[in-house]
């Protein structure tokens, strides 16, 4: 495991702090991520990516996140993370044999 | 009079209004229930799949993409600046809108592809330094000047159409951040080429001197266009240049010389319909290989432009330091508000 998010951290420190950005598409839908922008404040940071990611009404509700507060799964340990389940075939509903008159099954 | 009814809206006028984005887009929703997820960067290369930020990836993979991206973006913004020189002059309030609409997406396209960038490990202030210092350039078109209003147009219709051309397969790039910023470039360039054919459109619908001013200016940005593709990569010229090794790696998926036959394809019906003839005379239709032939583009304008000798290249890196440098007092301003709120966010804590 390691932190920061898809984003590697600027490497000196005279840029801004980067900022990930998530926009809710419509009512009903969830936050996905859309992209990333740099800004002083978590203030500047929302009114900027309302400029940059919602020229055309993509969105109803943003979420900004420091980038530097994300916590990510490494890539190179993706196969043994995920791995305790894939051996756990009866999690899923076409595990099980059943008649095949059963009505709503 | 600005009679919109006369430009079918269904009738595609560029890549992004094609089947081929409509398949770039589909291809990218695929790409993830290909097989083949298991194995490193050559196996996923192989089966299509996307490399995402934190993937290994050779360096020299990383460093393609990342002079690419770069490019790409410095594009944009110095993009912004032969048209916004014309956003105090548009002819009437409904045109200086669009055109401030317009500007404002090159911003904000040149926004996500430095942000797609900084997912390779580079930092965007250092990016901006390699273009103000001339170590990374910018498409060459941008070094040519607004002359006119109907350059507007031309810029429009012609360059966005071309770059909408090269845009739409880089929608299945296989550097994931890439591909998603070049998703939503395309959907919004193709309100770009829209406008500057309507600008023209209109113009040729209008008095003799508008007419001359709108033929004026596709012959002056016709060939600069046709040079945006690139110099030619098929045949003989294959050796040497990017070409082979970017279409390995998927990060390009067909050559220059390919995406420039569909962009004159594409154009010469739209220029018959405006009623623009464009300046080649070698421009005919091949029966036999079902493109227009067209005629030789001067390589040796393209380079020296590139090089450094446009007719605008010193005024456009000019123009973007000082923006910077006077824009530096506001980013000052944000960082000491910034310090304020925090301090007194901890002190009212304590």
């Amino acid at each position: 495991m390691s932190g920061g998010s898809d984003a590697v951290a600027p490497s000196s420190e005279r840029s801004w702090p980067l900022w990930e950005v998530f926009v809710r598409g419509k009512r009903g839908l969830s936050h996905v991520h859309v992209g990333s922008l740099h800004a002083p404040d978590a203030e500047l940071a929302l009114r900027n990516a309302r400029d940059v990611y919602t020229r055309r009404q993509e969105g109803v509700s943003l979420w900004v996140v420091r980038a530097d507060d994300i916590t990510a799964s490494s890539p190179d340990e993706k196969d043994s993370f995920f791995d305790p389940a894939a051996d756990k075939i009866y999690r899923h509903p076409t595990f099980y044999d059943v008649p095949e008159d059963v009505e709503y099954l | 009079m600005y009679g919109n009814d006369v430009i079918d809206p269904n009738e595609p006028l560029n890549a992004a209004e094609t089947a081929d984005y409509d398949a770039a887009l589909a291809d990218g929703q695929e790409a993830e229930h290909r097989p083949g997820d298991g194995g490193g960067f050559e196996a996923l290369i192989a089966a299509d799949q996307r490399i995402e930020p934190r993937d290994d990836m050779p360096e020299k993979y990383r460093q393609t993409l990342i002079r690419q991206i770069a490019q790409h973006a410095h594009s944009e913004i110095i993009g912004m600046q032969p048209e916004g020189n014309w956003i105090t002059r548009a002819p009437s309030l409904r045109r200086k809108a669009i055109l401030i609409a317009k500007v404002q997406d090159e911003a904000g396209h040149g926004l996500y592809l430095y942000s797609a960038a900084e997912t390779l490990g580079i930092d965007r202030q250092e990016l901006l330094e390699r273009l103000h210092d001339g170590r990374q350039k910018y498409s060459s078109i941008f070094n040519y000047p607004t002359l006119t209003w109907a350059d507007c147009g031309a810029i429009g219709w012609l360059v966005d159409g071309a770059a909408i051309m090269n845009q739409v397969p880089l929608c299945r790039c296989s550097y994931g951040p890439y591909a998603r910023a070049m998703i939503r470039v395309c959907k919004e360039e193709s309100f770009h080429q829209r406008q500057g054919f309507e600008i023209l459109w209109n113009l040729m619908r209008g008095t003799e001197g508008q007419q001359a001013m709108a033929q004026d200016a596709a012959n002056r940005w016709w060939w600069p266009a046709l040079a945006m593709f690139g110099p030619p990569d098929t045949g003989e010229a294959a050796k040497g240049g990017h070409t082979e090794q970017s279409m390995a790696w998927g990060i390009k998926r067909f050559s220059n010389d390919d995406l420039r036959q569909k962009f004159v394809d594409m154009m010469v019906p739209q220029a018959e319909k405006l009623g623009i003839v464009l300046p080649d005379p070698e421009l005919r239709w091949n029966e036999e290989r079902g493109h227009y032939d067209f005629g030789e583009i001067d390589w040796d304008e393209f380079w020296q432009v590139l090089r450094g000798d446009g007719p605008c290249n010193a005024e456009r890196i000019e123009h973007r330091r000082r923006a910077h440098d006077d824009g530096a007092w506001v980013r000052e301003a944000a960082n000491a508000y910034a310090a304020k709120q925090a301090t007194r966010t901890k002190e009212s804590a304590a």
